[in-house]
């Protein structure tokens, strides 16, 4: 067993877990985004900042850094929350999440972060890119516009439906997920139309077609449902 | 040619009157300029089909529903369904209760100043604060009975505003007993409230001649739909135009061809289009539309309180068409006690609370037009989508736009009859308020605009120097 603090609480943890593990085990709330139970984690979106106060104050994201004996973690401070609204800021002026319209308005991941995290305002420019969004596929639609670039959907289709059909192409803030190489989705030769992407993506980048404002209700705890259930070798 | 300009308020949207007199100080020509553009049809483009009904309804905050089920019935003719005949139902529910709330604040919020204070009052004291402060139960009732149609929606669409309810293919919740029973329990006294407005209304109405002789009265097509057996219509039916002396001039036009029968001109001086009858041409095609297109075009409202009071309405023009745009008021008064009947109706209808009303379907037509009678008039949306349900085009006319020739033509009589000299009196800037209030436009929707209404009035002269110039409320 691993002993460390976060928030001053003295936690104890196993081998190998993450800052993040030990803190939900603590009790300890650290907000997230890119991070999904039964997915491996990837540090993608630096929502779940911490803070490693004898490593000198380094910031970590704590869903990608495994615990070290005597860390002292802090995992909420006026600081990090600064840090982590500005982070959110940066993700919606990025792209175009408006709410009002969005098939997840009321059941989106991003919405629920602004609102935990007191975004009241944007102080950035909002970049408003023209994006395309495909309705391609027979059952699914993507729309770009509203992508945060998570790869939650990346890492199911490869780690937990193992089909590896969507990917990301570009760089930087042009990154786009795509299908298979760049195909529309309904063309692709590997999606199985599992759906797996579509539940495990945080907003309404990715949905059932046919579904209108607000219908879209995400089950993203069906991936670590899915892996539990799975026989080891 | 001198100039006068006028600001609006009290109405939904930014406005300008401009007045422009010859040389013998005489009126030459009056335009009321909706000032705002928006920009809906082009960001529209590029969206999912799915998201249309709460995207457009984004258009206005007062009308929100009449944007919403309009594009719904446009995205249904794209998925080719009838939806169950519950969801129509349903629908016809939440626009009867749009109805009822927005002539609600048309009357007694933005009108009902002017009625009750008259024309030459003061200005501070000549708006809604003077009118609880004059007739606390009218005022009341005004706000009770506003209530009333906006707990309809809310119990339909789980809020007053926005609700994104109505989707292709029917709406996404059905009406609870206990939703039903809360409407039916407020039913008596919405009732009792438009009885009494309507009383009000008829006793007064002598003591309004002048203004009821000068408010936009003169002949013009009015167009609105109609029951197939020619009753007042607000969700289906077809397309009827009447003329001035209440003579059908073009019955059963099929709503999604208004392309062959509508014209849209444009001026160089509003952002808002001018829409007209084709076959009479531009400006002669000039129609009007809302409450009293659709009283002067139907041949019964269908329900008893309503079809006594529209007798009455009929006898003001002897049976032909009520030209008068002062009576746009009227109309609307008998308009809230026949949607408060049809809604008494729909209550006691046990399909009203079935759970089918939805149709799943993909993408079957590549184009659809929805049309319905919004408050202010007839609603058109017009998208066109690609294979997939990508919004490629989208085509609205808007109930105020169809009223902007006729908008025009009523400044243009007011000034006329009120403007002497070369000064804005208050009775003057009050009235041609008044005219346009009449209509109770909504410019914001018109040009898919936001804001609130202030509205300028200003004067020019004959070799365009600006004489005069008020504004009121920017």
């Amino acid at each position: 067993m691993i002993s460390l603090t976060i928030d001053g609480i003295r936690v104890q943890a196993e081998e190998g877990e993450t800052i993040l593990e030990a803190a939900k085990k603590a009790g300890i709330r650290i907000p997230t985004l890119c991070y999904l139970e039964g997915l491996s984690p990837r540090g993608a979106c630096r929502i779940c900042l911490v803070e490693v106060r004898n490593w000198g104050g380094r910031l970590v994201p704590s869903c990608a850094t495994p615990v070290q004996e005597g860390m002292e973690v802090v995992a909420n401070s006026p600081r990090l929350r600064e840090l982590r609204r500005t982070i959110l800021e940066m993700i919606f002026v990025e792209r175009n999440h408006i709410c009002a319209f969005c098939v997840s308005n009321g059941h989106c991941e991003l919405q629920d972060l602004a609102m935990e995290l007191g975004m009241d305002h944007v102080r950035f420019p909002y970049r408003w890119p023209l994006l395309p969004l495909d309705l391609s596929h027979e059952k699914y639609g993507i729309d770009h516009n509203r992508c945060v670039l998570c790869g939650r959907c990346v890492r199911a289709c490869a780690e937990v439906e193992g089909a590896m059909t969507w990917g990301f192409s570009g760089r930087g803030i042009f990154t786009l997920v795509e299908a298979d190489l760049g195909d529309p989705w309904g063309k692709s030769k590997t999606c199985t139309g599992c759906g797996k992407c579509v539940q495990a993506c945080p907003t309404g980048a990715l949905f059932e077609k046919g579904k209108a404002t607000s219908e879209q209700v995400k089950k993203p705890e069906i991936i670590m449902e899915v892996t539990e259930r799975r026989p080891r070798a | 040619m001198r100039q006068l300009r006028i600001p609006v308020t009290r109405i939904e949207g930014h406005g300008l009157i401009t007045v422009h007199l010859g040389e013998d100080g005489r009126v030459r020509e009056a335009r009321f300029h909706v000032t705002e553009v928006r920009g809906f049809e082009r960001f529209c483009l590029g969206r999912t089909l799915w998201e249309m009904p709460a995207l457009t309804a984004r258009i206005c905050g007062i009308c929100p529903v009449s944007h919403l089920l309009c594009s719904a019935k446009a995205c249904d003719a794209i998925l080719a369904v009838r939806i169950p005949r519950p969801a129509e139902k349903l629908r016809r529910l939440m626009n009867l209760g749009q109805i009822v709330q927005s002539h609600a604040l048309s009357f007694f919020h933005l009108s009902s100043p002017d009625l009750l204070l008259g024309w030459d009052a003061d200005p501070k004291v000549r708006n809604v604060f003077g009118v609880v402060a004059f007739d606390r139960k009218l005022a009341l009732d005004g706000i009770r009975l506003r209530a009333f149609g906006q707990e309809i929606i809310e119990i339909l669409g789980g809020k007053r505003i926005h609700p994104a309810w109505a989707v292709p293919g029917g709406v996404n919740n059905p009406l609870s007993e206990e939703g039903r029973d809360r409407i039916a329990a407020k039913l008596p006294e919405a009732l009792r409230i438009a009885q009494d407005a309507l009383s009000f209304y008829e006793e007064h109405m002598a003591s309004w001649a002048e203004e009821i002789e000068h408010f936009g009265k003169f002949p013009s097509l009015f167009m609105s739909l109609v029951g197939p057996d020619g009753s007042w219509e607000h969700y289906g039916g077809r397309i009827r135009f009447v003329d001035a002396k209440r003579r059908i001039v073009a019955d059963g036009l099929d709503p999604s061809r208004y392309q062959e029968y509508i014209g849209e001109a444009v001026e160089t001086w509003s952002y808002l289009k001018f829409p007209y009858y084709k076959p009479l041409g531009y400006p002669e095609g000039m129609y009007r539309v809302g409450p009293l297109a659709r009283l002067n075009c139907c041949e019964r409202f269908g329900t008893k309180l309503a079809d006594e009071a529209l007798l009455r309405f009929r006898a003001v023009a002897e049976g032909k068409a009520v030209t008068a745009s002062f009576h746009y008021h009227y109309a609307r008064l008998i308009e809230i006690l026949g949607a408060l009947e049809k809604i008494q109706e729909l209550l006691s209808d046990p399909e009203i609370l079935s759970r089918r009303v939805r149709a799943e379907a993909g993408i079957n037509e590549l184009e659809g037009v929805g049309v319905h009678e919004a408050p202010r008039g007839t609603l058109f949306h017009h998208y066109w989508v690609d294979e997939t349900g990508v919004i490629q085009r989208v085509n609205l006319i808007v109930s105020t736009g169809h009223n902007n020739l006729a908008m025009n033509r009523t400044v243009a009589q007011i000034a006329e009859h009120w403007l002497n000299g070369r000064e804005i009196t208050e009775g003057l800037l009050n009235r041609l308020e008044g005219g346009i209030r009449a209509y109770d436009p909504c410019l914001s929707c018109s040009v898919h605009a936001v804001g609130e209404m202030p509205l300028k009035v200003v004067l020019y002269g004959p070799d365009g120097e600006v004489i005069a110039e008020r504004t009121r409320g920017i």
